[in-house]
């Protein structure tokens, strides 16, 4: 599979594989960090950022490709739609259906409450059923939700809210004990014990998972138990707009048949957005680890309704996105990886690295070893570096890869590349939105009633994420979002639905000049050839 | 030029570059796709598809997204496929025997035909974890179906009308909440937080100023 020039390369790689197994590169000094990252990371490129001109957040710095559909004209422009007669009324109305939709639908209709989840896909189809790695929760004897904070915190540029850190830490442990409950499983000993490992940033292991379908196995419990208790799943249906009521609470959602463009309206009396991250707007040309749907759809709803973002100007780049077959560009290559032993070389067999560093720093030394080092591998669609995978069956034993991380060595097997055998090329590949939608502690915005869990919340992880805490924050937030939304629901009288903000937005965009042909919410890329 | 291959979709020929994924080349030949394409990574199933190279008479089936074009390729996608799925309550079952004859009897109505395990796009032994479920074999069905997308392909080959992933789904669950042993140190922890163990250190140490806690990130201890 691999070309002779990438072989001359990797018998470099497997000459030094003894050697280089036994060392322990150091990790870098905080200062080293911050230089690093200043100079390498894709949020520092300032031409590639641009400031709000209205919104919530006018005036601070959002990525070209968010700022173009934020400042955009919405598709309930010039439609005549009838708010008084809904298809759907319910108390809680949730927008996608992930871990973090899933979650919210489970704890609302355990508290009696009529939920009904919309999704744009199928219920499932989210990064969630693609995280691969693990779930953090300080759970064993030598670890503390204490010390799980202050890892997140170091790991997040100490930009995390502390009141979202707190709760992510203290309640991920019952997060685990809740899932293991419905049934998901977990990689456990003999004795019940759960093998746990690090993960880049971790100062203890405590990545749970399961094997590498870690994801694929939670959000298909999930799935299952939303099924098992009939909440309704509307599928193959966007929101395109948030409604609101006279007096300012959210009331629902403007909804779109995917396949028949069908307009339809949902009124509830709380609504929880849960659409998940951005990886399909590809920020700066980069390929992405992510679902089909990830275009931030949320942010845009909720931003046309008043609601502030944070951090919307960092994005997670993860490390090691499959730089080679093209087949498989950017999709993950999961941190569990490095976790089990492999290390991160160069085109002449060197580590260059410790490969548990955090995410952002792991990706912008890659890049900085591809680019300003010469040292990559040159592939068909630029660079590459080696994940030295067979290094995890010499330090794990034979038959380690094919337990812990089948599904790698399936991804790769369909190309000819034997992971047990041969290392693999990586390069960073757009992971994560660190940032989202503003929420308090109990996930609410800034508008009443309108609740936010999972990756279209930013706070959480500050302005880097640590891998698991994703995992993690969507059942955690998922599950609040949706005790949270029930209990309000029980209280809201609504009062007259209404777009008008949507208007008053237009308003605002055309006072500030702004002149786009561009429509929002994405809802899905176009990756159609145009001949 | 970049070599191209002639493939049909739905029996339309195109001309696409030899090197895309099913899934690319449809996209190259100008569908936009709603149905039959989500995580585009080989995890959720929704792009089953089934092919024929031209003059073979075996029927084979892929991910699309994971599956390279081969000159003379008919496909057919197979974006939603009916599978029975049935309600039960997790709290109120267990691994019994009867719970599978309740919820699933057609599993005994396998012929052992090994169409379903010549069908899994994961490579899986179908077959075999059904006949694990069968036998109310819970744990080594999890096991043997773990890698299982859901994508439905098993099932539309099947003569005796086996919902097979929903089987695997439930065989999994079982084991994982009844089955697997339980996690002392879990419930350990959980039962800590609530008595309120950390609340005090958790409390302390969000009030520290932020040099103190740099201080702490940058000297924290890493266990090897």
């Amino acid at each position: 599979m691999y070309n002779e020039k990438m072989r001359e390369s990797m018998a470099k790689v497997e000459a030094n594989r003894e050697a280089n197994a036994k060392m322990d590169p150091r990790r870098m000094t905080a200062e080293e960090k911050e230089t690093l990252l200043a100079t390498f990371h894709p949020d520092y490129i300032e031409n590639q950022f641009t400031t709000l001109t209205v919104g919530p957040n006018k005036g601070e710095k959002v990525p070209l490709e968010l700022c173009a559909l934020l400042e955009a004209n919405s598709r309930v422009k010039g439609l005549q739609i009838d708010l008084e007669n809904p298809t759907y009324d319910v108390d809680v109305l949730i927008i996608g259906g992930g871990g973090a939709g899933s979650s919210a639908a489970i704890e609302a209709h355990e508290k009696g409450a009529n939920v009904m989840i919309v999704t744009k896909l199928r219920i499932g189809d989210a990064n969630t059923m693609m995280a691969e790695g693990g779930i953090q929760a300080a759970d064993k004897p030598n670890d503390s939700p204490a010390i799980h904070y202050i890892d997140a915190l170091g790991g997040g540029h100490f930009a995390n809210k502390p009141e979202l850190l707190y709760r992510l830490v203290t309640e991920a442990p019952d997060a685990i004990a809740w899932l293991n409950d419905l049934g998901v499983e977990f990689d456990k000993m003999p004795d019940g014990t759960m093998v746990t490992t690090h993960g880049g940033g971790t100062s203890r292991k405590r990545m749970h998972a399961a094997k590498d379908y870690s994801g694929a196995e939670i959000m298909r419990t999930l799935r299952d138990e939303v099924l098992n208790r009939d909440i309704p799943v509307v599928d193959f249906t966007s929101a395109i707009e948030l409604i609101l009521d006279d007096k300012g609470n959210a009331a629902g959602a403007v909804l779109m048949n995917m396949e028949t463009g069908e307009i339809m309206v949902a009124r509830a009396k709380t609504v929880i957005i849960a659409t998940g991250g951005c990886g399909r707007l590809h920020y700066q040309g980069f390929p992405t680890s992510n679902h089909y749907g990830a275009t931030a759809d949320g942010l845009v709803l909720g931003y046309r309704a008043g609601a502030k973002l944070l951090y919307q100007d960092t994005l997670q780049y993860h490390p090691t996105g499959a730089a080679y077959p093209e087949q498989i560009f950017g999709a993950l290559v999961t941190e569990k990886v490095r976790s089990l032993g492999a290390m991160l070389i160069n085109v002449d067999g060197v580590p260059f690295m410790n490969p548990l560093e955090t995410r952002d720093v792991s990706a912008a030394s890659i890049i900085r070893e591809c680019k300003e080092r010469g040292k990559g591998v040159e592939t068909p669609e630029g660079y590459g570096i080696w994940l030295d995978t067979p290094m995890i069956e010499l330090k794990g034993g034979e038959g380690t890869i094919e337990k812990r991380i089948p599904a790698m060595m399936r991804m790769f097997g369909k190309y000819g590349i034997d992971i047990r055998k041969e290392p693999i090329l990586i390069y960073p590949t757009l992971h994560y939105q660190n940032g989202g939608l503003e929420i308090k502690a109990d996930n609410e915005t800034c508008i009443p009633g309108l609740y936010v869990a999972g990756e279209a919340v930013g706070g959480i992880h500050g302005r880097n994420r640590l891998m698991g805490n994703s995992l993690l924050d969507i059942i955690v937030f998922g599950r609040s979002a949706g005790k949270n939304a029930a209990d309000k629901a029980k209280d809201v009288v609504l009062g007259k639905l209404t777009l008008d903000h949507v208007e008053k937005f237009a308003k605002e965009m055309e006072d500030a000049g702004i002149k786009t042909d561009v429509v929002s919410p994405k809802l899905l890329p176009d990756y159609t050839r145009k001949v | 030029m970049e070599q191209t291959v002639n493939i049909f979709l739905y029996g339309k020929k195109y001309a696409v570059p030899s090197n895309l994924t099913i899934m690319a080349a449809m996209e190259y030949a100008g569908y936009q796709l709603t149905r039959g394409c989500g995580c585009r990574n080989g995890f959720c199933g929704a792009c089953a598809t089934i092919y024929r190279i031209k003059g073979d008479t075996e029927l084979k089936v892929c991910l699309a997204c994971q599956t390279k074009v081969e000159e003379n390729m008919y496909i057919a996608t197979l974006p939603f496929f009916p599978l029975v799925k049935q309600v039960y309550d997790i709290q109120k079952i267990g691994p019994t025997e009867q719970i599978m004859m309740q919820l699933y009897p057609e599993i005994y109505s396998c012929i052992g035909c090994n169409a379903c395990t010549k069908a899994c796009t994961q490579s899986l032994n179908v077959m075999q974890y059904i006949a694990y479920a069968q036998r109310g074999e819970y744990e080594k069905c999890a096991e043997e179906s773990f890698d299982c997308v859901m994508c439905g392909v098993c099932s539309s080959r099947c003569p005796a009308g086996i919902s097979h992933p929903q089987v695997a789904m439930l065989a999994r669950r079982l084991n994982g909440k009844y089955l697997a042993p339980e996690c002392g140190h879990l419930k350990d922890r959980v039962k800590e937080i609530n008595d309120g163990t950390f609340q005090e250190l958790m409390e302390a140490l969000m009030q520290k100023p932020l040099t103190e806690l740099k201080e702490l990130y940058n000297n924290r201890e890493i266990e090897k």
